[in-house]
């Protein structure tokens, strides 16, 4: 099959990843990633995003399959219900909100930067290399940490599920991924009210 | 003289998570992403060949023998 431009997302993807160890205010552009099937969603009622443009899905479906690192097995039962996928949801705007008290906190002066990336929610490791001061804001920075958290967190649980099971496994419970199909199902909903009474 | 069996996909629409890969691989276009909710299978298209059941992350789709 041919080729398309968006084939090789996978490559902003990866420099995004690599950008966060060299300076972690690249972080910010990772609102991109956020945003874009945000209004794709909103605004299309599809999931093009995930369809055609997640550079992070394409990593995963080229490192499980052309490289071969997945066992390709399927995914149990319970990480596929929608207790699991709305929970993960859930968890993950919790912690979103952690971060973004996190962040306020320093732009209020009551908090000192903290200059670590904390990988699943839990391990704090040292990042100081990635900050060299800045003309923002201590609490810019500290938004970029906790983003930029969050990201790497989500790829290390992606690769963890590559392995185990099939290689796009984290799509099934992608936060974006839901949060995208169930915009699309409200939206697609309420379209089909308006033709109904038209 | 021997038939040939017909198989297709069938997607489980209530855990189909709509993310496309299904769609990426299918060589004759047969399997499409229906408005960012499910995947929707051509059945006039598909061959059942089972691309898009052993790409599927989530193993919802299922290669079925279709009875006339």
């Amino acid at each position: 099959m041919k080729k398309r431009w968006y084939d090789y997302l996978w490559i902003v993807e990866l420099t995004y990843l690599v950008l966060g160890f060299f300076n972690i205010l690249f972080a910010w552009l990772g609102l991109l990633f956020f945003f874009i099937p945000l209004i794709i969603a909103a605004v299309r009622g599809t999931k093009g995003y995930c369809n055609r443009y997640c550079g992070r899905g394409q990593i995963f479906g080229l490192l499980g399959g052309r490289f071969g690192l997945s066992r390709k097995k399927d995914i149990p039962r319970w990480m596929k219900s929608k207790w699991f996928r709305y929970g993960f949801l859930i968890f993950f705007f919790i912690m979103f909100f952690q971060m973004l008290w996190n962040t306020y906190l320093v732009f209020a002066g009551a908090q000192d930067l903290r200059q670590v990336v904390t990988l699943l929610w839990t391990f704090k490791l040292p990042w100081n290399w990635a900050y060299h001061g800045t003309l923002f804001h201590p609490g810019a920075a500290q938004f970029a940490f906790g983003f930029y958290s969050v990201m790497l967190t989500s790829t290390v649980l992606g690769l963890v599920t590559m392995v185990l099971f099939k290689p796009r496994s984290w799509c099934v419970y992608c936060p974006m991924g839901t949060m995208t199909q169930l915009i699309c199902k409200a939206k697609n909903r309420k379209d089909h009210t308006v033709t109904e009474q038209n | 003289m021997g038939t040939r069996i017909k198989r297709r996909a069938v997607v489980d629409d209530t855990a189909c998570v709509a993310c496309g890969c299904c769609a990426k691989v299918c060589p004759l276009s047969a399997i499409q992403i229906w408005r960012g909710v499910r995947a929707v299978v051509n059945a006039d298209k598909c061959v059942g060949c089972g691309k898009c059941a052993k790409e599927c992350p989530a193993s919802v789709i299922e290669i079925q023998e279709v009875r006339p």
